[in-house]
């Protein structure tokens, strides 16, 4: 079955997009690239060197006639910083791209909203493929959406804590009211949660943690990817209501005529 | 020769209200430093299975109690460090600007009393110094000075920042404290972090080991974070001197409460904590009583499993056996091939150093190591504020 996510126009034959830190080599990133079938991969500006000399830079992971680039703003506390990196990468040649991340808190690294809208503003009208990294805010994400931003990415849970979908209820409220893709992004810790926001109508989720971390991270990679086709199998055939009580399978008052 | 008269900035007694000074000088920590010598084993259970961990849970991973259960805690460091940081360490660089100094503390190597060879950098040499580390893989610098408020001042700190911030992505300071003012200054310049260790908390002993000099004023020394976090400092580093106190359970609880109070009042700001222990240095100091390694590693666990997001440094003081093993247990930053002496990488000789380091490999041999415990070593994880106005070409591809 032919099921593209498109976004702003590009196709994408992965549901699964697959963040960069946390790996133990490049040699590891590479792989779990490979397991993942990540067409899109999302690098934090901060972390490229092109003037290392030696080991490499972590950009040498990534085949760009594979995989899109998709810088990060990660770093920055506010719009002006963000709009400043993603000019920067504009200006070094990357792709124009960008997921938004502004995080002002260094603990949680929880998105500032405000911030975040401002620089969408920005970066849309400069031309800029905006995919931001948002609380499940969902009047934030329509706002967002009006501004041209070509995805949203609420959060399932705190970057990094492998909890889930513990913003559950907000996110069905976002992927019911949006008319771009919804990636849920962070917090996503096992392939189950992965199928689970597939399931319940996500365009595609995001992982870095899980896999970067884990003891075999193309292993765990592969096992998302299989997770995310399933969930998003799962949702197009759809899937049957939740009942809150007994339903019998005979009509009860089949005997009124 | 004339002498200039230097301008002291005033100090004021005290620290400011509203300050994460003032709240943890607010704190009670007493239940906290009493657990830590008589904690239980059910006290250490608790801490251990404690979701959230607070001061009073730090105190009994640091008992004699939680010594017995030093695997268990040195697992759940370890699991934590990973989930949170991933398998990397930032590597950085100290650089040395001068070994002058006028205040008079017992335990360091730049002491004023000392006969010692002093050397301050110029600007140009201090250029070199970073191109020489640059070489070697560095992005992240460590600005370090003796206190000498006329050769290492004000203008000259500001001076060397700007000379290197077009170059060096990250650039942080460790030399004496401030005021707000200067590290306005500093920051507009392209300073990113503060490194200030308190060295000891408590106040008989910090009076005890700081003799002479403006390092005397344990108060002002104490709020020096909150002023360069008012500044636009982004990166805040706290830390103990093992060795100067007995007690260095309570060391520990007051270096947390402290990181705690600056993560609660400056929310934006990284802060990370440093425990170095004593090393051999001019003028012979004893310590009051050396940390062995197994404590030091009790320490490092259990400030991983009290304060899961904050950095904890590992200097080039250790031993390389002991960072080879100790690093997984919750350190995200590293030194290496640390010189500790003034044009140390790219003119050594003309100075001495303030301690004799430990780890003597060179920064590609630590890498090595990292990598070959799967680890991934972080050279470059800043994008520099003043880089892109430089050479905005310096990124492309």
């Amino acid at each position: 079955m032919h099921d593209p996510l498109v976004i702003a126009g590009r196709e994408f034959g992965s549901r699964l997009f697959l963040g960069t830190g946390k790996f133990p080599s490049n040699a590891a990133l590479e792989a779990a690239i490979v397991a993942s079938g990540s067409e899109m991969v999302t690098v934090a500006l901060r972390r490229v060197d092109p003037t290392a000399a030696g080991e490499g830079d972590i950009l040498d992971a990534i085949d760009p006639a594979r995989v899109l680039l998709l810088t990060n703003t990660s770093g920055a506390d506010d719009a002006e910083e963000a709009v400043r990196l993603a000019r920067l990468a504009r200006s070094g040649g990357y792709p124009t791209w960008i997921k938004l991340e502004i995080t002002p808190e260094p603990r949680y690294l929880l998105p500032d909203g405000v911030e975040t809208l401002k620089a969408a503003e920005i970066l849309c009208r400069e031309g800029f493929t905006v995919l931001p990294y948002v609380n499940a805010d969902p009047v934030l994400c329509k706002r967002l959406e009006e501004v041209g931003c070509a995805t949203v990415m609420p959060l399932g849970s705190w970057i990094g804590s492998n909890q889930g979908l513990r913003t559950k209820a907000a996110l069905e409220i976002i992927i019911e009211q949006s008319l771009v893709p919804v990636v849920v992004d962070a917090g996503i810790g096992a392939p189950s949660q992965a199928a689970e926001a597939m399931e319940m109508g996500a365009g595609a989720v995001l992982v870095n943690t899980a896999i970067g971390t884990a003891g075999d991270p193309a292993a765990m990679a592969d096992a998302f990817r299989m997770a995310v086709v399933a969930g998003r199998q799962a949702f197009l055939a759809g899937l049957p209501a939740v009942g809150r009580a007994a339903e019998a399978s005979s009509p009860l008052t089949g005997f009124l005529t | 020769m004339t002498i200039t008269p230097v301008a002291l900035e005033s100090r004021p007694e005290g620290v400011p209200d509203h300050s994460a000074a003032a709240d943890f000088l607010a704190t009670d920590l007493a239940a906290a430093v009493a657990l830590s010598a008589t904690a239980s084993e059910a006290d250490v259970d608790r801490a251990l299975r404690a979701p959230r961990r607070s001061l009073a849970d730090l105190g009994a991973l640091l008992s004699p109690a939680a010594a017995t259960r030093l695997e268990d805690m040195a697992a759940l460091a370890h699991r934590a460090s990973v989930r949170r940081f991933g398998r990397v360490v930032r590597l950085f660089a100290p650089l040395y600007l001068s070994n002058e100094c006028v205040s008079t503390c017992t335990y360091c190597g730049f002491s004023s009393g000392n006969d010692i060879a002093r050397r301050t950098l110029s600007p140009a040499e201090v250029a070199a110094e970073a191109r020489t580390l640059r070489d070697r893989g560095f992005r992240h610098l460590l600005l370090v000075a003796g206190e000498h408020a006329r050769i290492v001042s004000k203008d000259y700190l500001v001076e060397c920042v700007a000379a290197l911030a077009p170059e060096i992505p990250s650039i942080s300071l460790e030399t004496q404290v401030w005021d707000t003012g200067t590290y306005r200054r500093l920051v507009d310049a392209g300073c990113e972090g503060l490194v200030v260790y308190q060295e000891v908390y408590d106040r008989d002993t910090y009076a005890r080991v700081h003799l002479k000099g403006k390092k005397r004023n344990y108060d002002w020394r104490l709020a020096a974070p909150d002023r360069a976090a008012e500044a636009g400092m982004r990166a805040l580093s706290l830390g103990v001197l093992l060795g100067l106190e007995e007690g260095w359970r309570a060391e520990v609880v007051a270096l947390a409460a402290h990181a705690q109070a600056l993560l609660r009042r400056w929310w934006r700001c990284e802060v990370a904590v440093s425990l170095p222990r004593l090393r051999p240095a001019a003028g012979d100091f004893r310590p009051a009583r050396a940390v062995t390694d197994r404590e030091y590693v009790q320490i490092l666990c259990a400030l991983r499993l009290a304060l899961p997001d904050v950095g904890i440094t590992l200097s080039t003081r250790e031993a390389p056996a002991f960072r080879d093993a100790a690093f997984k247990l919750g350190v995200t930053q590293m030194s290496a091939g640390s010189h500790t002496e003034p044009g140390g990488y790219a003119d050594p000789g003309g100075a001495e150093p303030q301690f004799e380091v430990s780890d003597t490999r060179s920064p590609a041999e630590v890498a090595s190591a990292l990598r070959a415990a799967g680890y991934d070593p972080v050279w470059k994880d800043t994008i520099g504020a003043r880089i892109a106005d430089a050479n905005e070409t310096r990124l492309r591809p």
